[in-house]
């Protein structure tokens, strides 16, 4: 034992530990608990990812991307999955930028106007509602989502049967629908990101004389980018992986493509029906009418490098803008926010 | 302990005794002092004649809900000098500071009774965004907001106009905020770098920078030392005396050392009483209340 650091013999980083002998039995377990249900999570999900590799990358090619799907007996050897891929696309857009702006404009109303009494009373009621549409399973949106858009006076968003029957559902109002998916991870993301300021950062705006809105905008607001980018990636891996909205609220026709409605040419795709990458893997699964299992496989592999790709993405974001060791990309990421 | 000290010396053999790390000397520190301002450290030539009046405080009381924090406080505040407010943890000092630009009003449960006089208006007549553009406020920490050092000041200049001041037309006068606050030549390679990577005494001086680019006429100060190490405290004491020619400062500080070698006059303030007010070796080396005395006692053993 010396007293002076210098002449300490060269060791190993660590000192020793406490050996698991000395452990109470009630701690052991949870020890080997720990240990093994972490390991079998990364089993898991090792599970998934090489299962879809090997079954779905053999028939992942090219063509298959790049050709639309065909209905009918043939369709194990003909037609590919472009519609679907770009159906995911579309639908991921459209919700993203209906429930990005929802969620960042309420999570900065709750935190940094929601005062007072009857305003602090009014953000909690918000908070719950949110909380509760987080909770709300999808199919329970999605035929609420049908059965408001079937009003006659919205028949203007989706297809309308010759008989002027509205049917609700078009990408507009899948879009609408599925944006209540990804409103709550965006909303507490931006929410939690706004209270972990430090408040020292806001006062240091309004002691220079800017006004309240000056100050998110310019200082709050790009301060917590990072979190808001991670809360939309999460909420864009929600919207990719629904199945039941994309079901019912975008009229998946047998041969999975999308149908543009109208004349104008944009306005038609939206207003037009269509599928997603989900609906094309149920359809074309031994459970589904198609019964071309190669396809869905192909497709859920090319759905999950999607999803996968995502998460590197937020990852890579919430890190980036982490100078303040922010832990909360991780958490969302981790699906921590509900 | 010699006891110690000697069977180690023993154990190691008396000649062995551990080296001393060698500082290299003839290189620069990494944290570069701006270059002097004035030069010397010895006792400040003092103002000939204080400016004019800038803030009057006429029996300011704040209270948080029905915790008084502030009695009856008044004040005058000149151009040219730097008043400093001492007092104990919880004397009210911090508040009655905030209370100069209105920033209490952020605490809701605050009430401020009494008057407060900017050049002979009273600030609540003032909109809080004027009121604290000519009134601005440096803080405890150093809190650069998370964007590059050029827009940390740029954004202080930024009205609200409709139109965004373009690039060109407000940088010299960030420059110039920057050169004051004695940053601008250890930034001035990269002005576009992210504000947080500044050490933290170059961080409280970019929110030096940044208060004194919007041109004030009152600087206020909460403790801008005390988490700052004694080099950047020097410089940031160096600035506070350059800076108080163009303008009035009020500072708190809990260190007595720092309110005599920055300020002009001392208010010592307890429990949310101003007990004494005056020129700064007076207060330190004859003050008239006991209480002040006391506390005081410290600087000169």
């Amino acid at each position: 034992m010396s007293v002076y650091p210098h002449t300490l013999p060269a060791g190993r980083g660590r000192g020793r530990r406490s050996s698991l002998r000395s452990w109470r039995w009630r701690d052991r377990i949870v020890y080997l608990l720990a240990w093994l249900s972490g390991l079998s999570l990364c089993l898991i999900a090792a599970a998934i990812v090489l299962y879809l590799l090997v079954r779905g990358i053999q028939y992942v090619s090219p063509s298959l991307i790049l050709t639309r799907p065909t209905a009918g007996i043939g369709q194990n050897q003909i037609g590919g999955i472009l519609d679907p891929l770009l159906g995911t696309l579309l639908l991921v857009a459209l919700g993203t930028a209906i429930a990005t702006p929802i969620g960042v404009c309420s999570a900065v109303w709750i935190v940094e106007y929601g005062r007072g009494r009857l305003g602090r009373r009014l953000a909690r009621v918000v908070e719950s509602s949110i909380e509760i549409v987080a909770g709300t399973p999808d199919i329970v949106i999605a035929i609420l989502a049908l059965a408001l858009f079937q009003v006659g006076a919205l028949s203007f968003l989706s297809f309308t049967a010759s008989g002027g029957g509205v049917y609700g559902r078009s990408f507009l109002t899948a879009g609408a629908a599925v944006a209540l998916l990804a409103i709550p991870p965006v909303f507490l993301a931006t929410r939690d990101g706004l209270e972990a300021l430090p408040g020292h950062q806001r006062e240091g705006a309004f002691a220079l004389g800017k006004t309240r809105i000056a100050t998110i905008r310019r200082v709050l607001l790009p301060g917590i980018r990072p979190n808001i980018a991670t809360g939309v990636t999460l909420g864009m891996g929600r919207i990719v992986g629904d199945t039941a909205i994309v079901f019912l609220l975008l009229g998946v026709g047998a041969a999975e493509r999308i149908e543009p409605q109208g004349g104008v040419p944009g306005l038609g795709i939206l207003r037009g029906t269509g599928s997603t990458l989900t609906s094309y893997i149920y359809s074309n699964s031994p459970a589904g009418e198609g019964n071309a299992p190669q396809k869905a496989y192909a497709a859920a592999f090319v759905l999950l490098a999607m999803v996968l790709a995502l998460n590197a993405i937020a990852g890579f974001v919430s890190r980036r803008g982490s100078a303040g060791g922010m832990s909360l990309g991780d958490r969302v990421r981790l699906g921590g926010w509900s | 302990m010699a006891a110690a000290r000697n069977s180690l010396a023993a154990e190691h053999g008396a000649h062995e005794i551990p080296p001393v790390k060698r500082i290299v000397l003839d290189r620069a520190p990494t944290a570069v002092p701006p270059p002097a301002l004035d030069g010397d450290r010895a006792p400040r030539r003092r103002p000939a004649t204080a400016g004019p009046e800038r803030l009057r405080l006429e029996g300011v009381s704040v209270r948080y809900g029905a915790k008084a924090a502030v009695n009856d406080v008044s004040l005058s505040v000149h151009q040219g000098e730097v008043l400093a407010l001492i007092g104990p943890s919880g004397c009210g000092k911090t508040t009655l500071l905030r209370t100069l630009n209105r920033l209490t009003e952020l605490t809701p449960s605050a009430v401020r009774g009494g008057s407060i006089l900017l050049d002979g208006h009273d600030v609540h007549e003032l909109a809080d965004t004027e009121l604290r553009a000519r009134v601005s406020m440096v803080f405890q920490q150093p809190n650069p907001f998370p964007m590059s050092i050029f827009d940390n000041v740029a954004f202080a200049l930024r009205e609200q106009s409709r139109k965004r001041p373009r690039r060109q037309q407000i940088e010299p006068h960030v420059i110039d905020a920057l050169r004051r606050a004695g940053l601008y030549d250890e930034v001035r390679e990269d002005l576009n770098r992210p504000a947080l990577r500044l050490s933290g005494g170059q961080q409280q001086r970019l929110c030096i920078a940044r208060a004194i680019a919007l041109q004030p006429e009152v600087l206020l100060m909460d403790e801008p030392c005390s988490a700052l190490d004694p080099r950047s405290t020097e410089t940031i004491e160096q600035l506070i005396g350059e800076l108080r020619r163009d303008l009035a400062v009020v500072i708190v500080t809990h260190n007595l050392q720092q309110a005599h070698r920055v300020a002009d006059r001392v208010a010592f303030m307890y429990l949310g009483d101003l007990v004494e007010h005056g020129e700064v070796e007076q207060v330190f080396r004859e003050p008239r209340a006991p209480r002040t005395r006391d506390y005081v006692r410290g600087v000169f053993g």
